[in-house]
């Protein structure tokens, strides 16, 4: 008989099904961290910050310790918790908009402090709560409902390349990855690093997340397979982006 | 643990950005962020020097919306934390501080405030009361202590704490660049040899036990689906906040029991006013003063009381109207004029208080 993959043990079960469109990778990064939460059992020590967007769905998620914040603000309100607490694990759960628009200088500035925090990003190219507006991750010609005619890159300007970003001015312990919610094996393991890395008190870990959108990019399954595969994946190239150099903790 | 910061009575003589600086160590503050705005950077200043010796924690943040949120951050995580700001940093600190109002954080945020609008100066006002009162998106369910002196700014910075974590809304103590940069004598003292208790802290998140298992997580949020949902809220908080109310306002009051000028004004221009009013009684005129202390929640019953036995009101304020528009709401059916002395980003001197009561007497008569 096959056997289905457990649901994590610290999901919690009561607001399941989740809230989160049919086709949305939200669900996928957060079973992987709630896996990883498991193998790593920190489940009484992490404290889950979610920003305002869809990554605000989440805020009853786990049976971990949340707190839903302000658009953009959960990277300074996780920042709060770890200077005060360091014996916390802090997750700090946003989207493109909270990370690289209206907060890139809170990313910007725990990343060159070096804050023992972990950032997750989900990048669906959109602001997707408010109705599908361009993101900072809108990928070249891509139609969103403020770029009707595609992004127009002398308009707009280009796609911001989070991880390379964090990668250049974070310090040495820091470690930068981007997975994909299409290789959720390698997501887990990126996810599970960068918890590692700031339990070990290395450095700052930043994981962007390229994930699915289909109720606003308007695709049926196999189309938002192909976006995400395709045309994300050319944009943003997947990997681990730095690793830290100290030694293993 | 380190050693205590102050040991019996201490006089000394200071800045009043040393004296919260101070009072925040004599409190147990445990961290505080911030971000520079003159003029209240030696607050900052004075808490790097001393925190490390107490086991103490700073964080100098990337802006004051930072600021106000990593202040949220650490009181979510069971510590007495604060922050300090003026001018357009408060403006940006009204945001996290919204957020403190909406989820019952008790921040603590010293306000020193300078002249507005926008950059304007870095000296003085009185500027930043609506801001600090009812700044962000809500109702204003904060408490603001207008201080008046480096005595005042110990004993309020102290007190926020307490008020905060008591009652568990966002708690200001509004002064003002005079206060923040002048020096003057007052005495230190540690709270608890005083026998004031400071209020025991409590961790939000990160409490012992597994969530699920051992208790229930702690869901945090400030977003609500529907209308309803948010009102029942909103109603709780509201109810708690006026319950509050006649347990925590101040105020002082001069002369008030049969008065032709009434005179009404807050922190540094208090004083001002005080000893105008002394002069001006002792040469057997009839002037009083009311002083609210609690801007927010505001002393409405005790000057309502003073006010109906006055013949004027005087508001004298450095701002154009903002303790007046509170005076006026609070005083709302009352039949007595009201007038403004109104200076905004300008100091005021008891002269100028004393001859504009002669005006208004000169007036009358």
């Amino acid at each position: 008989m096959k056997v289905l993959p457990k649901i994590p043990k610290s999901w919690n079960l009561e607001t399941k099904p989740h809230k989160f469109c049919p086709g949305c990778g939200h669900g996928l990064i957060l079973k992987a961290l709630g896996q990883v939460i498991d193998e790593l059992g920190i489940q009484d020590r992490v404290v889950f910050g979610c920003d305002i967007g869809c990554s605000l769905l989440s805020w009853d998620f786990f049976n971990v310790d949340s707190v839903q914040t302000h658009h953009g603000r959960t990277t300074p309100v996780m920042v709060g918790i770890k200077r005060a607490n360091p014996e916390l694990v802090v997750v700090a759960y946003m989207g493109d908009g909270g990370g690289y628009a209206i907060g890139s200088q809170h990313l910007v500035n725990a990343a060159t402090r070096d804050d023992k925090i972990t950032v997750l990003l989900v990048n669906n190219t959109n602001y997707a709560m408010t109705g599908g507006q361009m993101a900072p991750t809108t990928m070249p010609g891509q139609k969103t409902e403020t770029t009707p005619y595609g992004r127009d890159v002398s308009e707009a300007g280009y796609p911001m390349m989070g991880p390379e970003m964090v990668a250049a001015i974070s310090q040495d312990g820091a470690y930068v990855a981007r997975g994909s919610v299409a290789r959720f094996r390698k997501l887990k393991e990126y996810i599970k690093k960068a918890l590692e890395n700031q339990m070990a008190m290395r450095g700052f870990s930043f994981v962007e997340t390229l994930s699915t959108c289909p109720t606003n990019w308007r695709t049926n399954a196999e189309q938002t397979w192909a976006f995400l595969e395709d045309e994300m994946t050319k944009q943003y190239p997947p990997g681990e982006l730095k690793t830290p150099t100290g030694k293993e903790g | 643990m380190g050693e205590k910061p102050i040991k019996g009575e201490q006089k000394a003589f200071m800045t009043g950005n040393e004296a919260v600086a101070w009072a925040a160590l004599a409190a147990g503050a445990d961290i505080m962020y911030g971000y520079p705005i003159t003029p209240q950077n030696e607050i900052m200043q004075y808490w790097t020097r001393l925190a490390p010796k107490y086991e103490k924690k700073f964080l100098q943040t990337e802006d004051e919306l930072s600021a106000g949120f990593t202040t949220v951050g650490g009181v979510l995580a069971g510590r007495r934390a604060f922050t300090a700001t003026a001018g357009p940093g408060n403006v940006l600190m009204q945001e996290p501080m919204s957020m403190a109002e909406a989820m019952r954080i008790p921040t603590v945020v010293v306000v020193q405030q300078r002249g507005g609008p926008s950059t304007a100066t870095v000296i003085y006002s009185q500027q930043e009361v609506t801001l600090t009162c009812f700044g962000g998106n809500g109702e204003g369910l904060r408490v603001v202590y207008s201080t008046s002196s480096h005595q005042e700014l110990f004993d309020y910075t102290i007190k926020a704490f307490n008020t905060a974590w008591k009652y568990r809304f966002p708690t200001f103590v509004l002064a003002d660049g005079y206060q923040a940069k002048m020096r003057e004598s007052l005495v230190l003292y540690d709270p608890q040899e005083k026998g004031q208790k400071m209020v025991p802290t409590e961790a939000f998140v990160g409490k012992p036990g597994t969530p699920g298992e051992d208790r229930a997580p702690a869901h945090l949020r400030n977003t609500y689906n529907i209308e309803e949902e948010l009102m029942d809220e909103l109603a709780k908080d509201i109810k708690e906040y006026e319950e509050m109310t006649p347990e925590i306002t101040e105020y002082e009051e001069f002369n008030t029991q049969d008065t032709d000028v009434l005179i009404v004004a807050h922190g540094i221009v208090f004083r001002s006013v005080a000893m105008a009013a002394r002069e001006l009684a002792e040469e057997g005129l009839k002037v009083g003063y009311f002083r609210p202390i609690t801007l927010r929640p505001f002393p409405r019953q005790e000057l309502q009381k003073a006010a109906a036995k006055a013949k004027q009101i005087l508001v004298v304020e450095s701002a154009y109207g903002q303790l007046l528009k509170m005076v006026k709401d609070n005083l709302y059916g009352l039949d007595v004029p009201i007038k403004g002395y109104l200076r905004p980003g300008v100091g005021i001197t008891p002269e100028e208080v004393v001859a504009d009561v002669r005006t208004i007497l000169g007036e009358e008569e």
